[in-house]
Order: structure tokens, then sequence, then C-alpha cells
């Protein structure tokens, strides 16, 4: 049987766009977020949660090799998003990444161009760990000061990554890193260092 | 404030969820690249183009149940267009309104800036009729957009440069360019100048709509944005040579109101709820006694 | 003493009833009915639909009454009820060759296949006010039946010049579907479908004064009426689900083909090239302007200089809004105190400045004038 979606969709979608947008609006802080969710594995609940607010016909998704592996995570998007998915991953508006140290280049996504930078991939990356205070030193829009951030696991080479992607601004991608209950942003304006 | 009990027959907050999918994804957008305006397909709203349909789209597309809203318009609460629309919000989204700044989540204004500093839970929501900060300068959307592209800021400087040769100074008094984050050069909307530092490093999130122009913007919170200026001739806010007359503000932005057809006028806080809450806690100006300023 | 523009919620609500009461009129005089509305002032319920977006008559008829007859107020209520209905999807498009037509009129041939046929139409009333109105007497006598058309001994006049190859042929169908400037925003340079969306959508008079414009010579296209034809076509629509076409019903439209000259280039031989309009209802002074400036708008793809306003699409398409305008004209009701305030203290400033330097000597004052100006 299919897993169901929202039980309250539009209080619900408000809720993750309001975690995803303070996120991206503050880089290096935490968000809360609760989905009430339980999709098929390995989607885990908050890429679904983040899907299901932010993707739909207008909003192609794009799936990393373990989630296309598995039909049902396909059929649950479909169903609840009603996005296309999309195996080219330059046409996805969102990246859901279940396996994050796998992840593609960040360059392969849409980048956007100079006069449209908004028409970039969101990337949204399934961490187990994810901290404050420490990690990765953050500044930039968004940080009074400076911050801290720590996730894992990540692609090994992830701060070249990200120093490359903050070099091309104002295009780029932006990173949503989702672990159970909570999620932090790296939009392409934050400029990070090894921690 | 109690709010009154939602219509049916709309979605919350009037928007169908097709259509918050779309701007809050060019709102997450607007905030990831600070300044750039991301085009939006902004929808016919039941108010006139003009008069808030960006702002209260980008309202209607953040707003939650638990939210409290302040709508200001020339920094009054009480103006008819600032009524009009939190009483729209009241109604389609029944969230709790108030008039207090630092009791709201969500501000949404035309014109103004807070006198109050926000903070840092607060999404601050302008309405915006022009967005492009060249368009005076060059009509055509095509030009400006690769302007954007090449951070080719030339023309808006030249366009200031020529003020100062024409009248000594910068002749811009409101919709006064910034330069945000160091990339972008971005239209604040028609705030007066005087409010263009609140917007530098402010704990709020602003956000920005511009329906009719379908545009959305935005500045994160604690982010630099910079007066365009030269060095000879640095950005200067107004400055008004005397305080509130009700309750005796300095520094803060003041309406000139006229009294009678002799020239009989007073100055008094453009921030209304600003002006009520010193009076509350017992700052009087002269006593709203009318101070006649001689014609020159 | 200080007068605070409080209570703007009262004074809101009170005018809200003022315009109840102003909208009714004398109330000894009986009350206007949708469908009087939608059946006696149809040209202009066509007209809310077109530029609406929207073919409902009931609807619009309702709008005009609620909007005091105002045209675009009414535009503005159907439009704003428009973006609140689910989209199901596209309809098939509209087969106009296979219409049932009212009128149908070609200025280019004296005679042609199907015929010229006047149907109910201004064109040759003098218009002399018909005092018999006023006394609301009887109906009217029916008319002859005209000989309809027959729309299938009716090919459209395009169709007969392609034929020969003397007109330029339709851009073929490539299946994508055209773009929406209600979904997406419009982006620049845009193609020929949003823009006649956009025209469509535009203000009659705005457009029918861009037209008129190109006919004196901003933009010169050199038209020529290939035809008009009103009528009635069936609207289809294939449900996913289904996956075959099922019939939604009828709507009216009016349909113009204007023929342009054009003098060919080294590659391509000269041929006739066409200007398009299309609206809803019985709209063809609308229909016949959209086409004019259709054609002009093409000036580029066409290689033709680029200079009239008419050819501009950054100008046209962005003013040719009825409702866009008309925000952005009246949202100066709205208080702008603040920024007036702004510029009043800059500008007694500067004649503060301007006494000042005038009281100054007259040698020192130049001189500081032209350090400014370098």
């Amino acid at each position: 049987m299919l897993a169901r979606g929202f039980t309250d969709p539009v209080h619900d979608s408000q809720g993750v766009f309001r975690a995803v947008m303070d996120a991206l609006a503050r880089p290096g802080t935490i968000q809360g977020l609760a989905t009430g969710l339980e999709p098929p594995s390995p989607l885990t609940a908050e890429l679904a949660a983040i899907a299901l607010a932010l993707a739909d016909a207008d909003a192609p998704l794009w799936l990393d090799e373990p989630l296309r592996q598995h039909p049902a995570v396909a059929e649950f998007l479909r169903f609840h998003t009603g996005a296309r998915l999309t195996g080219t991953p330059s046409e996805a508006a969102f990246a859901l990444v279940s396996d994050p140290a796998a992840c593609p280049e960040f360059g392969t996504f849409a980048q956007g161009t100079p006069a449209y930078p908004d028409r970039s991939t969101t990337l949204v990356l399934a961490v187990s760990d994810l901290s404050c205070g420490e990690g990765w030193r953050l500044d930039g829009p968004g940080i009074r000061g400076g911050a801290r951030l720590a996730a894992a696991p990540v692609p090994a080479d992830m701060v070249e990554r990200l120093g490359r992607n903050h070099a091309g601004f104002p295009q780029g991608v932006d990173l949503i890193l989702a672990a159970a209950g909570r999620l932090a942003a790296l939009p392409r304006s934050t400029r990070v260092t090894g921690g | 404030m109690s709010a009154a009990q939602p219509d049916t027959g709309y979605n919350f907050a009037y928007l169908d969820e097709g259509t918050k999918r779309m701007i809050r994804r060019a709102i997450l957008k607007a905030i990831a690249i600070p300044g750039y305006q991301v085009p939006f397909a902004s929808r016919e709203m039941p108010m006139p183009y003009g008069w808030g349909t960006g702002g209260v789209q980008v309202t209607a597309a953040i707003l939650g149940k638990d939210d409290v809203l302040k709508v200001i318009d020339q920094g009054s609460d009480d103006t008819t267009n600032a009524v009009s629309i939190r009483a729209f919000f009241a109604r389609t989204a029944d969230v709790a309104v108030t008039t207090r700044t630092r009791e709201a989540t969500v501000i949404q204004t035309r014109h103004r800036i807070p006198e109050a500093p926000l903070h840092e839970g607060q999404v601050l929501v302008y309405q915006v009729p022009i967005p492009e900060p060249l368009r005076y300068l060059e009509p055509r959307e095509t030009e400006t957009r690769q302007l954007h592209a090449l951070a080719e800021y030339g023309l808006m400087h030249v366009k200031l440069y020529e003020d100062i040769a024409r009248h000594g100074h910068i002749a811009t008094t409101y919709a006064y360019p910034v330069e945000v984050a160091g990339r972008y050069v971005m239209d604040p909307s028609p705030t007066p100048k005087f409010d263009n530092p609140k917007m530098d490093d402010c704990p709020a999130l602003q956000l920005f709509g511009a329906g009719r122009e379908k545009r959305i913007y935005a500045v994160p919170p604690h982010t630099r944005v910079k007066s365009l200026d030269f060095e000879d001739h640095p950005f200067r806010v107004q400055t008004f040579d005397r305080p509130c007359a009700l309750c005796g503000a300095e520094g803060v932005y003041l309406d000139e109101v006229l009294l009678d057809d002799a020239g009989g006028r007073m100055f008094v806080c453009s921030d209304t709820d600003h002006c009520e809450e010193r009076r509350a806690d017992g700052h009087v100006g002269t006593g709203g006694v009318a101070e006649t300023v001689a014609h020159a | 003493m200080y007068v605070a523009v409080k209570g703007g919620e009262a004074a809101i609500a009170n005018a809200h009833r003022l315009l109840a009461e102003a909208r009714r009129g004398d109330s000894s005089v009986p009350e206007l009915s949708v469908a009087q509305i939608r059946e006696q002032m149809a040209l202009l319920v066509d007209r809310v639909m077109t530029e609406g977006s929207l073919y409902d008559p009931d609807l619009a008829a309702l709008a005009l009454k609620q909007a005091r007859g105002d045209l675009i107020e009414a535009v503005f209520l159907v439009r704003a009820y428009r973006t609140t209905l689910p989209r199901f999807g596209a309809s098939e498009p509209v087969e106009t060759g296979a219409m049932s037509l009212r009128r149908r009129i070609s200025a280019t041939y004296k005679d042609l296949p199907g015929g010229q046929v006047l149907g109910p139409t201004f064109d040759y009333t003098h218009r002399l006010i018909d005092f018999a109105l006023a006394a609301e007497g009887e109906a009217p006598v029916a008319a002859e039946s005209e000989p309809l058309a027959d729309a299938a001994h009716a090919p459209r006049v395009t169709d007969l010049l392609g034929r020969d190859g003397l007109i330029e042929p339709s851009a073929a169908d490539d299946g994508s579907p055209p773009g929406d400037l209600t979904r997406e925003p419009l982006d620049f340079p845009a193609d020929r479908a949003l823009r006649l969306q956009a025209l469509a959508r535009g203000d009659e008079g705005f457009v029918l004064a861009l037209g008129y414009s190109t006919q004196r010579g901003y933009g010169r296209t050199h038209p020529f009426v290939g035809e008009i034809r009103v009528g009635t076509v069936a609207v289809e629509f294939v449900p996913e689900e289904l996956g075959f076409a099922v019939p939604l019903g009828e709507i009216d439209l009016t349909e113009c083909q204007m023929v342009n000259q054009f003098h060919g280039t080294a590659e391509v031989p000269p041929q006739f090239t066409r200007g398009y309009g299309l609206a809803f209802g019985q709209s063809e002074r609308k229909a016949m302007a959209m086409a004019l400036v259709d054609r002009a708008l093409r000036a580029e793809e066409l290689g033709e200089p680029v200079g009239a306003p008419a050819q501009d699409q950054e100008f046209v398409l962005a003013h040719c809004d009825a409702l866009q305008a008309t925000g952005f004209v009246e949202h100066l009701k709205l208080p702008h105190y603040v920024d007036f305030q702004a510029e009043l203290e800059l500008v007694r400033r500067l004649r503060a400045e301007h006494a000042a330097r005038h009281a100054a000597p007259k040698a020192g004052t130049a001189a500081e004038m032209k350090e400014a100006a370098e």
C-alpha cells in the first residue's frame, strides 16, 4: 500500500517551507523539522517532506542511485507531488540524495545562467549527523560574525566542492542538509572553509 | 488582538497550494542569491496591481497559522490600504494581527521600515512597485538583465554623480539604490533613504515582492547592505531639526501635518506604533500644540 | 489637535456601503438582471470575456453589473476569479476553418468560395440615435435569414492564398505546448504564441491605438483584411485517463487574418505575410487591431528594421494589460506622504542653498558651480 502523505497538507507544507527558508536565510543554524511521514526506504522522512512541500509538476525531481533502485520511492513521490522524475541532473529543480558520500559533482546539476542564476538545482542531502558550533567555518549573508556546522556523511572533497560552488556565485547550487528531525542549509552565497 | 473567522471557499491565506509552492521556490532562490530579482508567475490577486499584490503574495506564501501579522503603509497601521490588507489576511488566514512591531513575526510594509529595531524571528515583507533599480536609466528588461549579470552598475553611478553636478548633492531621497552583499544593486522599494541604514546587518529576514513586475528578491539577515555613494559625497540620511510633537522622539522619520492654510504645521512620528508606545511610556512632545513655521 | 488617520476600518466599510448604494442607483428604476446584460450588452460581455481570459458570458455579465459598467473593473473581477479556478489542462486547438459562421467577410476578394456574409454588423448603419429604442418598443422584425456560409465550402482565405504559395505558410505545429503568461512570468524575447496571448488579453483601446499607429507609418505593414470570421466552434479536451478527445461545448469567436506585404529576400521569393487576431464573442475591432500589432511585432523575425513602438515587444507586452496599467496608475491615489516628505525636505534644502548662493558675491557662486560640475 502506498505510504500516506502529509496529514494536513496546507500547514505541514508551510511548516517544512519555513524550516527550509529559515535554514537558508541563516546558514549554520539548525532548524527543527517534524514530518509525520513514513516514506518507503531508503527515502528519509525529511527528504520526503521537503519534496512534498516544494516539488510539483513545475519542479522536476532527480533521485540518486539508491533511491532510483527502489520503485516504491518513485511511486510515492510521483503520487504525492505530481513532479516529473528526471534522470538528467541539470534538469532538476530538486535533487534528492540519500547517499551523500556518493553525491555526483555539484557541477553536474543545474547552475543557472549569468542572467538567470535562480534556474539552478537545490540539492537535498540526507545526512545522519548534523550539528552546529563545530566543523566547517561559515561566513556570508545570513551569518552574524561566523558560524560553524558539521555534517556527515558528505563527499570526501566537500569543502573543495563548496569552495568551487561559492566561487561561481551568483551561479551555483544550494544545499539542504537534512538529518532526522532537523535540517540546515548551505546556500551558494556561503563561504565554507575547513574546520 | 483577535482575528475574524476565515471565510470558507478559499484556501488558507487565499492562494492555492500550487501557487504557494511556486512562490516559495522563488523565495528560496532569492535568499540564496541576495539582491537578485527572481522572476515569478505573479497571480492576479483580488486587489489591484500597484496596491501591494507582490507583498500580499509573499506574505500569503510564508504565513503559517501561528504567525502574528502587522501591516503598515507609510509607517502607519491605520492607513486605509494597511487596514485593507490586514483585514484580508485576518479573513482568509485567520492569523493573529497586531500593530506592535515587536510582537509581530511577519510585517508587511509599504514605504517604511519600523523605527523599533527588528529581531531574529521576524520577516519584513516589502511591497515593491518597480523592482529594477536601473529601470529609469534603461527601460529594457533585456538590457538591465545583462547589466546585472555583468555587475555593470556604471550607469547608476553616473546618474547619482549627475545629481551632484547639478545640485551639489545626490538628489535621490527615496528608493535610494543599495548594493547587497557586495554584488547586486537593489531597489529598496520607495522607502525614504532615512530607512536605508536599517537594512544593513538587519537581524530580520527581508523579502521583497513586486506583483505587477513579477519579481521576488531578498536580503538575508545580517547581510551587508550599502547605500551607493562616493568618497567625496558620502551617503547621508535626512535629519529633522525638531522632535516629534507628540512623543518628543528624535532621530526618527517625521510626517509633516498641515494644520491650516496659514502655514501652520506640525511634525509627528511616521511610525504610529513607535509613537504610541513612547507616549504610553510617558514621553511627551510639545504637547501636540501646533507650532507655526514661518514661510521663507 | 493632531488629526490622525484613525478609523480606516470604519471608513472602508462605509465606502463599501456607499458603493453598493451607488451601484443600484435610483431604486424606483427596475434592477438590471444578469440575463439582460448578457443578452443586450453582448459586445461588452464579449470584451470582458476576451480581456478577462475566461469564456463565461453569465459571469462576465455579473461582473459588469457588480462593476457598475466599468469595463476594466469587470475584467478585474473575472481575472481574479479565474486565478482561483483549478486547471485540468489545455483544450485541443479549435478549428476555426470548421467554424459555424455568422459573419464572414474578405476585403481581398470581391467574391470567394462560401461568399461574403455580412451578419449582424454596425458597418453600414447610419449612426443616428434611434429614439424609438428609448420608447422600449416592440421586438424588432426578424431578419430574412441570410444563407449562412457552409463551413465546408468557406475555406480560409489564407488557405486559398497558401495553395499557390503566395502567402507564407503558418509555422508548423511542433507539438510543444504553448506557453502561458498567467503561469510563467513573461521573458523577453517572447515567442509569437505568448505575444498573441498577451495581445488577446490586452486592453482593446491600447491595442487599437498601436494598430492604428502602424497604419500611420510607425511600423507600416501594408495590411489587407484577408478575412474576418465570426461564429461558433467546438471545444474539445483529451482527458489523460481516456486518451481521446471529448467535446466540452461551443464558444463564439472572432478571427481576423491580416494579409501583409513582404518583399522577400535573396533566399525567399516575395510572398505575403500574416498577422493574426482572435477574440471571444464578436470582437472585430480587437481582432483586427491585434492582427496589425501581431504583424508589426514580427518585424525582427522577418528582417525588417525595428523602431516603431508597435514593433517593440518589450514596450507593447509590458504595457498592453489594462489591469497592470490601471493598477499602477491608480495606485498613485494611495498615500505617498512619506516619500513626498523626503522630496519636500530636499527641495527646501536646495532652495535654501540657492538663496544663500545668490546672497553671496557673484564670483564665488560661479566658482562654486564650476567646481561642482567637475
